[in-house]
Parts: C-alpha cells; structure tokens; sequence
C-alpha cells in the first residue's frame, strides 16, 4: 500500500520538527519572563546623568550611530562569499573518502567558479583600501 | 550510500554557458574600452554555441537527470532556443546604446548571460529547488542589470525598489513551496503530482501553499495587482536594460507557472484556475485603461505589457493543453513584439536624449518613413490588428477559452483589447499626423536599425504565416 507509506513518511517528516517547534516555544516563555520579571522586581529611578550615552571613563564626544565608510561594507559581502565557501567545505571534507574522486572534482570546480570571482574582485580593484 | 552520477550531457547548454560566462569576466579585465567589441562578440558566440548544444541534447522524450531535478522535455528546449533568440536580439539592441552612454561594459553582457543562465535551470527544473535557484539567479542579475547605471537617481531608485519587492517576492514563492512540501514530503514535481492524486497531502495546506505560490509567480510575470514595480522598474531602467527585462524573462516566468501549476498540481487546477481568472481580468483592466493616461511610452508601454500578461493567463486559466499551448505562443509573441516596442525607443534615442515622451516620436514619418513604417507595424501588431502576430496571439487565448466556455471572459478580452486599440493607435496618430518638433535627421547605428527592421517585418511575416510557430508551440504540450 504505497499510499500509507507516502503519509507515513510525511508524518514522520513532521515529528522531526517537534523538538525544534518545542524550542521555539520554550525560547518564547523563558525570554518573555525574564524581561517581565526584570520590569516588575527592579526598582526604576530614571535621571538625566543615567540616560545620557557614556563612554568609559571619559565625556562621550559622538553617538554610536555615526557614518560608516562605505568602502566597509565591499570588504563585509567579500567577506561573506569565501566564509560561506567554507562553511561548505567542512562538511565536504569529513566524508571525502566516501565521495571518492567525483566529490573532489565537483569541489575542484566550485571552487575553480570561486577563484573566477576572486581574480575579477582583485583586477578589478576591490581588495585596494585606496 | 547509493549514489548515481548524473546524465552530465543533459545540461550541456547550461554548462558551456557558466563554463563561458568565466571566461567572458576573466578576458574582459584585459581587455581595453577600444576592444570591447571583442566581449560583444564572444557574449554573442556563447548564445549560439548554448543554441547548438541545446538543439543536440533536444529530442522528441522526456528524459530527467541530477537525481530528477533537472528535465528534458519539448518545453524546456523550445523555450532555451526563444530565449537564446530573444536575448541575442536584445543584446544587439544594446550595443549601441551602451556605447553612447559609457555603459559598454563587460558587467553588461556577463550579467546578461547570467539572467539567461538563470532563466535555462527555470526552463528545465523539475524541483522546487531547482525552479527556486534558477528564478534567483535570474532575478539577482537583473536587479544588478537595472541599477548598472550608478550616476542616474532614476535607475537607483527603479533598482531599489525591484530588489525589495522581488525579495518579497521570492519569500512568498518559497513560503508557497514549504507549504507544498509539508503536505506532499517531497520536492519533485511529478511526485508531488502524484503524492496529491493520491490525495495523502492535506488539501488546506495545499490550498494555503497554492495562494502563496501565486503570488510569487504573479509577481515575477507582472500580473496585477502584483504589477506596481513594473511601471516605475521599466521606466527608471536604462531602455536597453527595460528592453531583455521585459522580453525573455517573461518568457522564464511562463515555464514557472507551467511548471508550478501544471507539472506538479494539475489535480488543484480548479482552485488555480479561479485565481488565475480574478488576476488575469484585474491584469487586463487595469494595464488597458492606466496605459491610457501614459504620456511616456516606457511607461505606457509598460502597463500595455500587464495587459499582455493578462491575456497570456487567460490561455493558463483554461486548463487545457490547448490553452497552454495558446499561452506559451502569447509569450513568444509578446517576448517579439516587446522588443519591438522599446526597439522604438532607443531607435530615437542619442547620445543625451532618451526620447522616452511620446511627444518626441510627433511627425516621426517625415523624418524617416521606414522607420515610422515598422513602428506603426509593432504598434498594430500590439493593438491586435489582422494578420500581424499580435492578432493570431490574442485569436488563440480567446479560442481557447471559448472552448472551456468562459464566454464572458472572452467578451471582456475583446473589449478590452478595444480600449487598448486607442493608446496604440494615438502613437500612429503622433507619428503620421501630427506636425515634428525638430527636423535632425533620424541616425540610428547601422545594426540597430537593420535588426528593429528585421524585428517588424518578422511580427509582419509570421503573421501572415502563424501556422508553423502555433504548431511549433503545441508539440510542447503533447503528453
């Protein structure tokens, strides 16, 4: 009866999920009360020395929310992209033997299409701070 | 561990074509501003080599790979070869444009060839994760493709907003498919078809995933009311950028839904079928009557292809290999005549003038007759007028759902097609009748405007000939 299977299999799918389901929901609770009871036990005594922005051990001379060179945010998705290649690499390694010469081929060639990308940043001047 | 290898010769297209793409970036950092002709060349090499190695893998079967994630059949190669086609024709196009605007850049052609990467894995995807990443692939270089011009507001603007809404977009697709696979277990599309003939997935689940899906599929067509990016995205994009925006990824859009709602929930075609009717109406109401009061003819012809897209959904609404078929030749003819239609507009442009207000094209046939000619043939042919294309393209969605019996949709689309009739008709009038503010010879480049002639006379000669592209379209559909 292949039908019965079929739901089976979908049931089956569904309860792996449970425990992720139970940790949403117990993350909920537990953050939610812990600011509660913060809101209700802790004395609140607001003063203008207390909410104005402090540096340590000096007078604060800007805000934290200043302009940021925009150059940083080139550096940021570069760095992105050959963090994320690694993040597939690991996995890739602990089971190389079992993937045999086609695994190291297929990640020969990913990573040939990577260093494409990375010749065109390069010549292209994206590595230069200047 | 019982691991196939794939059937690598199937997606040989797709392969030379990333294998070309690489090499297309590296040379092009070699090569200087005076040899970049030489990247036009090679961009358009590999569209005519992906042709061929497409044609040779094509073949009467169905045949799958990549572990039933990739396909073979009729519709995918029929529609690659269109794509190849309209995308050539559309790059050709550019070449001048780019070079009076320093915008002839090697970025330009290889995101290009990615959105037609793209757009290949979505012509033969046969998963929800290979139509997901061959739709994003396609859309990421056409975000990037719309803000190219970093200078101009309007792009920067036009390119925001596309990103945002598309991602938007793209969540609710891919909330749609969570849904479906949570119903179904399984992420192939034949499999899903079967899994909900046999009725195991939940219907509201697949109800509730289906709604999402349409969403996203409207959206990426342009369909009201997913349709407010399209105006202000076609206008605000570099015209030669609006031009492959508006042609082949339509086309990439079609094979989405075809795949989404015919391949893998043909047993809900009921419910899609409702939907499909309330967004095609809305589509073809509102793009007819708002192109009305466009004064620019990006714009215009903008919502002009919203109401295109409403009529392409009547042929998918009727739920019949007939109407696929019908739907699938409305693609291909508006993909032809949109390009056509922003041809118009670079064919007027210069260097510092974009002549995108339909006052710039007044007294156009005293300036250059051949030009204003193929124009009034684009416009006609959009308007529907017998026997250009457009006309043979609207007879078969009407016939189509004639023959499911939705009369009064019918009634609707021919009405409507009449309210359309006046804002192409008032661009002849502004051409034929109506007295030229300057007198500057027109001087398209050479090539530009050898293909914007080849281009009307090909909506003129297939409309005179509609048999061979009709039956062309309907072997794509035989199972």
């Amino acid at each position: 009866m292949p039908q019965y299977r079929r739901a089976d299999r979908i049931h089956q799918m569904l309860e792996n999920y449970l425990p992720v389901l139970i940790f949403i929901a117990v993350g909920l609770v537990f953050g939610a009360f812990m600011v509660v009871l913060g809101m209700i036990l802790s004395p609140s005594r607001p003063d203008d020395e207390k909410l104005s922005r402090y540096e340590c051990g000096f007078e604060a001379f800007a805000g934290a929310r200043s302009e940021f060179d925009v150059r940083f945010y080139l550096v940021a998705i570069l760095f992105i992209i050959f963090d994320l290649e690694i993040a597939f690499l690991f996995p890739w390694a602990t089971v190389l033997r079992e993937l045999g010469l086609f695994g190291l081929l297929s990640m020969t060639l990913f990573l040939a299409i990577l260093v494409v990308g990375f010749i065109y940043e390069w010549k292209k001047g994206a590595l230069q701070w200047e | 561990m019982n691991f196939i290898h794939p059937q690598f010769s199937l997606a040989l297209p797709e392969m030379i074509l990333l294998g070309m793409i690489s090499i297309i970036l590296i040379a092009d950092l070699f090569i200087s501003d005076k040899g970049r002709v030489v990247t036009y060349l090679m961009t358009q090499a590999t569209l005519v080599l992906a042709a061929i190695a497409t044609a040779a893998v094509m073949g009467a079967d169905v045949a799958l790979s990549f572990n039933g994630h990739f396909i073979i059949d009729p519709l995918a190669s029929l529609t690659k070869l269109f794509i190849y086609l309209v995308s050539m024709v559309a790059f050709a196009y550019s070449r001048s444009y780019l070079i009076e605007r320093d915008m002839y850049r090697g970025e330009y052609f290889v995101l290009g060839l990615t959105a037609v990467l793209g757009m290949m894995v979505l012509a033969s995807a046969h998963s929800l994760l290979t139509l997901y990443l061959g739709l994003e692939l396609l859309s990421l270089s056409l975000y990037a493709m719309v803000g190219l011009r970093r200078d101009s507001s309007q792009a920067a603007e036009a390119a925001m907003k596309y990103f945002v809404l598309g991602a938007m977009a793209s969540a609710m697709l891919l909330y749609g498919m969570s849904m479906i696979y949570g119903a179904t277990g399984t992420l192939n599309l034949w499999e899903i078809r079967d899994a909900v003939a046999e009725g195991s997935g939940h219907s509201l689940v697949l109800i509730f995933g289906l709604v999402f899906l349409m969403v996203g599929v409207a959206f990426k067509l342009g369909a009201a009311p997913f349709h407010m990016w399209v105006p202000d995205v076609y206008h605000g994009a570099p015209t030669s950028v609006t031009l492959f925006l508006s042609s082949a990824p339509k086309l990439a859009a079609f094979v989405l839904m075809i795949r989404l709602l015919v391949d893998a929930l043909p047993a809900l075609a009921s419910a899609w079928s409702d939907m499909l009717v309330i967004i095609a109406v809305l589509s073809i109401v509102l793009g007819n009557v708002i192109a009305i009061a466009q004064l620019n003819i990006k714009r215009m012809l903008a919502y002009s292809g919203i109401s295109h897209i409403g009529f392409l959904l009547l042929g998918v609404l009727s739920a019949t290999p007939e109407g696929y078929a019908a739907a699938f030749y409305y693609a291909i003819v508006y993909a032809i005549m949109s390009l056509g239609g922003f041809a118009m507009v670079l064919v007027m442009s210069r260097q510092g003038f974009e002549a995108d207000e339909l006052s710039d094209y007044a007294g156009l046939n005293e300036r250059s007759p051949i030009i204003a000619l193929m124009m009034l043939f684009i416009m006609f042919s959009m308007a529907g007028v017998p026997p250009l294309l457009g006309f043979w393209a609207k007879l078969a969605v009407i016939q189509a759902i004639v023959a499911v019996e939705y009369y009064q949709l019918a009634v609707l689309a021919v009405l409507f097609s009449v309210v359309g009739a006046f804002y192409y008709l008032r661009v002849i009038r502004i051409i034929y009748f109506d007295k030229p503010t300057e007198r500057r010879e027109l001087k398209p480049a050479n090539d530009l405007k050898v293909i914007f002639i080849a281009n009307a006379m090909l909506v003129l000669l297939l409309g005179l000939f509609p048999e061979s592209l009709m039956n062309l379209c309907q072997s794509a559909f035989i199972y």
